[in-house]
């Protein structure tokens, strides 16, 4: 099912009576074709769990439509939109068994849907056999672990064969190790069932790894969509790239002069088509080559040895935050002079944005 | 189209159903309140307009303050107001002075025997008061404490669900406080006024206001151990107006006492009304 | 070590000082007292003397018709009063927790009750529905306009008398319900109800198949009170029909203690007692099955 958003706007009124509204989702357009898996990336606040319940029906909207395929269904309650929801703490009812509620919402069902007690049950044992649950049919949601309670919960989502998937947070309860694991089985089992699926994180890492399409969100607005290595190699503004990527990267102050890119004192990159600005120089950590001669001098901290890469850490006075953090295969040697370690710099993982609007200015690479 | 009809529909089927729920919702405030306009209203019929009106009036044009008058000349309604108030003030402060050192003796202090002691008390939990009210009684009487406010407030001082109620609030403060107070050298009865109580607060308003309602309230123990005007609480007090009233069945001037005797516990409750619900639902739901 | 433990251990005690005291002196000392005057045979409170000890105290009210009226109308009150409260409680929850708008103000209204003296609001219900030579009351007049009426609940037949002393009871007991349910409802997480709602999940079955088992806890706990408040009826007994309950037909266990003990028919501490004891056994019966039900049906 293709799903396009259009102008979809919602405010929440203020509490107090001298405060704005908070425009939760600002003017949002976005088409998100079919059977793909798309991940709606922020930080806390931005907006996305709001366009998530939007689009459920949760939540109604100030403007602006929704469309399931040509269906404007904006006005259309939850219940009639045929959408998959697994919420972040699952909701799965405590008092049921796991067969009892991924049952619940084929129950539901009336009038030429309604189901035989006999397809109900090869429905849910499907849905359970698809996230590999259908030897938990008889326990209670208490008595399983956290991985377990996020897969009947996609089952329960599923069973009734939703025109669209929801996914609220769905890692974000799980260990480590679980999450690893979950995010690879959600992408198996969208790949397997083709329903578009609509997940909500904020962990860069696990939006990039399984999704199609990622939309970056800050604030209310949409900030860019795409697919994940394109937003990450060609970010369009300076948060959508320190969003983006672990280590995060390393920001600069520096200035363009006569086409060049000077970081401190010293030219580090001529920069072709951009006239004379100050700029924030955005550098990815393995945007950095150790170069005995290179033109960006660092004091150096400390190496981090982490077996495949070797991570330099080190300082400097134009850099904004701690530390630079750069990735150089390990068997580069790291050569220091008097505390000094140089690098050269790869030009296409160097980015410039405007210092004042924060938007990227493009240059040629020479 | 058939999506329009759906959530045309969706939307009717929810305003209907609003509006019937306000409807019903109203009918039971509506039940609620009657009795209190009732009371009100009859308190303020003349004595004569009231008996003349074979079919009860909703209203009265003529509204007079003479059954207050009457309610407070005719009998001892002030006493009974200062009694009960007696009563429930010094209660309420011999029950918090009691029950604040024992929860703080369970909480906080570590003694051989704290675990049965414990055990036992919470058994009491489930004596009923009829049970032991008989020997109260019989106790009372031959300590020549009838008729006497010592009488009145002695056994009604304890409450074992209290006692629980706040020793479970302290068990909540962290340990580390103590040993906090402790390494500074603070003596327990100081950490118990100075930190113990201001963190518990809201649980000891809550017990404050669920005893001082018992009180006002409290009915057959009173009744049991007065015979004498002179140590009415009001509740007696209604009882005995009603059985022997103002001479003669004068219903305005009766009701003036009602309004008079409920007006206190509503204007309070009317106050702190936020506090007494949480209250009673802190309460009621820890039991 | 030893010496700062046990000055420890008597500074403890001295903090549970008073509160041993008066339980001791008036609840465990009573408790065990109630036990002997209700064996004790024909005990008299001005010389302390008692003739036999045995059963004879029970054998007694246990043959007194005014008892077994008590016993009658007590059981009658709670089968009435307890399902039907609870059941409009739960009604008059779920509707306020599914409203947003006046919400606190009915909560408000609602719980106005809780804080009336139950002798004096009694006393209104009482002129409400009375019938006398001057006026049949505000109920019967509205009966009239459906063309009933001329009942006397106060002092009239059996079943009115009962229906105000249910009537009243309940509006008594509601407003505590009310607030227990409200409270139960709001900490249920909204986003059960969300799942269900994107299941179209219908709201009849939303009620049964996921609020009701949620609060199946607070429900159980409701009902257990409930049946131990309504055993122990009798103050809104005297607030309808005066202290002479025997007279009225309307007695209650409770108030077949108190009478034995105070008042006009008083001065038997050994009957009383014998009548608190069976009271205890039945509460405490009743409770028991209470729970061994509950264990069975509360879900979690």
């Amino acid at each position: 099912m293709k799903v396009s958003l259009q102008h979809l706007t919602k405010k929440f009124s203020s509490r107090g009576k001298n405060q704005d509204d908070v425009i939760a989702v600002n003017d949002f357009n976005f088409e998100i074709p079919d059977g793909q898996l798309i991940g709606l990336l922020g930080p806390s606040g931005c907006g996305k769990s709001t366009t998530l319940n939007l689009l459920s029906g949760l939540l109604k909207p100030t403007s602006g439509r929704i469309f399931f395929g040509e269906d404007d269904v904006t006005d259309l309650p939850a219940e009639n939109r045929g959408v998959g929801l697994v919420f972040q703490n699952y909701a799965l009812y405590p008092h049921l068994t796991v067969r009892k509620n991924i049952l619940f919402p084929l129950q539901n069902l009336k009038g030429a849907a309604k189901l035989s007690k006999e397809e109900m049950d090869q429905r849910a044992l499907a849905a359970a056999k698809l996230v590999q649950i259908d030897g938990l049919m008889d326990r209670k949601p208490n008595e399983l672990s956290g991985g377990q309670q996020q897969r009947v919960a996609i089952a329960r989502a599923l069973v009734k064969m939703p025109r669209i998937l929801l996914l609220d947070e769905p890692l974000s309860n799980l260990d480590a190790r679980l999450r690893l694991q979950t995010r690879e089985e959600i992408h198996r089992i969208q790949k397997e069932t083709k329903i578009t699926t609509i997940f909500v994180t904020h962990d860069q890492e696990e939006a990039m790894s399984i999704s199609d399409l990622i939309v970056v969100m800050k604030d209310g607005n949409i900030q860019q969509i795409g697919k994940p290595q394109e937003v990450y190699d060609d970010p369009v503004n300076l948060f959508v790239a320190a969003f983006l990527g672990t280590p995060p990267i390393n920001v600069f102050r520096g200035e363009v002069r006569q086409e060049l890119l000077c970081i401190g004192q010293d030219a580090v990159l001529p920069v072709k088509g951009v006239k004379d600005q100050p700029v924030f120089a955005a550098i990815r950590p393995e945007g950095f080559v150790l170069d005995e001669d290179g033109p960006l001098r660092c004091r150096l901290g400390r190496v981090e040895v982490m077996g495949r890469d070797t991570n330099v850490v080190s300082t400097h006075p134009a850099m904004q935050g701690e530390s630079v953090r750069s990735i150089v295969p390990s068997d580069s040697e790291v050569k220091v002079n008097g505390g000094e370690v140089r690098f050269s710099l790869r030009p296409h993982k160097v980015y410039l944005f405007d210092a004042q609007t924060e938007a990227r200015i493009r240059f040629e690479e020479a | 189209m058939d999506l329009k009809r759906i959530e045309h529909n969706s939307r009717i089927k929810s305003r209907v159903l609003k509006a019937v729920l306000y409807i019903l919702l109203s009918i039971w405030a509506l039940m609620v309140l009657f009795p209190f306009y009732w009371m009100i209203l009859t308190s303020v019929k003349s004595y004569g307009a009231y008996n003349s009106e074979y079919i009860p009036q909703l209203y009265t044009l003529h509204p007079t303050l003479q059954n207050y008058i009457d309610a407070f000349t005719a009998v001892p309604l002030a006493q009974y107001l200062l009694n009960t108030l007696i009563f429930t003030v010094i209660t309420t402060a011999i029950m918090l002075f009691v029950t604040v050192l024992a929860a703080f003796g369970f909480a906080r202090l570590n003694f051989r025997g704290k675990d049965l002691v414990f055990t036992l008390f919470l058994a009491l939990m489930m004596i009923p008061t009829e049970l032991v009210i008989i020997t109260n009684f019989v106790t009372i009487t031959e300590m020549d404490l009838r008729n006497s406010f010592a009488g009145l407030i002695l056994p009604s001082v304890t409450s074992v669900f209290y006692i629980y109620l706040l020793r479970e609030n302290f068990a909540q403060v962290p340990d580390n406080l103590y040993y906090a107070a402790k390494v500074d050298g603070t003596s327990d009865l100081k950490y118990l006024l100075r930190v113990l109580i201001p963190i518990c607060r809201p649980t000891i308003v809550t017990i404050t206001i669920l005893k001082v309602i018992e009180c006002w309230n409290s009915y057959v123990w009173p009744r049991l151990i007065t015979d004498d005007e002179a140590y009415f609480l009001v509740s007696n007090g209604i009882q005995s107006i009603r059985e022997n009233g103002f001479g003669r069945e004068n219903i305005p001037a009766m009701m003036a006492a009602v309004v008079v005797i409920s007006v206190p516990l509503i204007v309070l409750f009317l106050i702190f009304h936020k506090k007494i619900m949480e209250g009673v639902s802190r309460g009621g739901t820890k039991g | 070590m030893s010496c700062a433990m046990e000055k420890q251990n008597r500074k403890a005690w001295l903090y549970l000082l008073p509160a041993i005291l008066f339980l001791g002196i008036f609840m465990v000392y009573p408790l065990l007292d109630v036990l002997i005057y209700s064996f004790e045979e024909s005990y008299n409170f001005a010389s302390q003397t008692y003739t036999d000890v045995g059963l004879y105290n029970f054998d007694y009210i246990l043959h007194d018709p005014y008892f077994m009226q008590a016993v009658k109308n007590t059981f009658i009150l709670v089968l009435i009063t307890v399902p039907i409260s609870t059941a409009l409680a739960l009604l008059i929850s779920v509707g306020l927790s599914s409203i947003q708008k006046l919400r606190n103000l009915y909560q408000t209204i609602y719980f106005l009750p809780y804080v009336t003296n139950t002798l004096a609001v009694g006393l209104v219900f009482m002129i409400l529905f009375k019938k006398t030579p001057y006026t049949d009351g505000l109920v019967n007049l509205m009966l009239s306009w459906f063309g009933g009426g001329g009942i006397d609940f106060i002092g009239g037949p059996y079943w009115a008398k009962m229906f105000v002393l249910s009537f009243y009871t309940i509006w008594v007991v509601l407003p505590f319900k009310i607030l227990i349910l409200t409270s139960a409802l709001a900490s249920v997480n909204r986003d059960y109800y969300n799942a269900a709602k994107v299941d179209g999940t219908t709201r009849t079955r939303i009620f049964f198949r996921i609020t009701l088992p949620m609060i199946s806890p607070t429900i159980f706990y409701l009902v257990i009170t409930g049946f131990i408040g309504a055993f122990k009826a009798y103050s809104d007994a005297v607030a309808l029909f005066g202290t002479n309950l025997n007279a009225a037909e309307m007695n209650t266990i409770v108030g077949y203690i108190y009478d034995m003990l105070y008042g006009d028919s008083g001065g038997y501490p050994s009957y009383a007692s014998a009548a608190a004891i069976i009271l205890f056994v039945i509460v405490l019966t009743i409770t028991c099955i209470n729970l061994l039900i509950s264990k069975k049906n509360v879900h979690y």
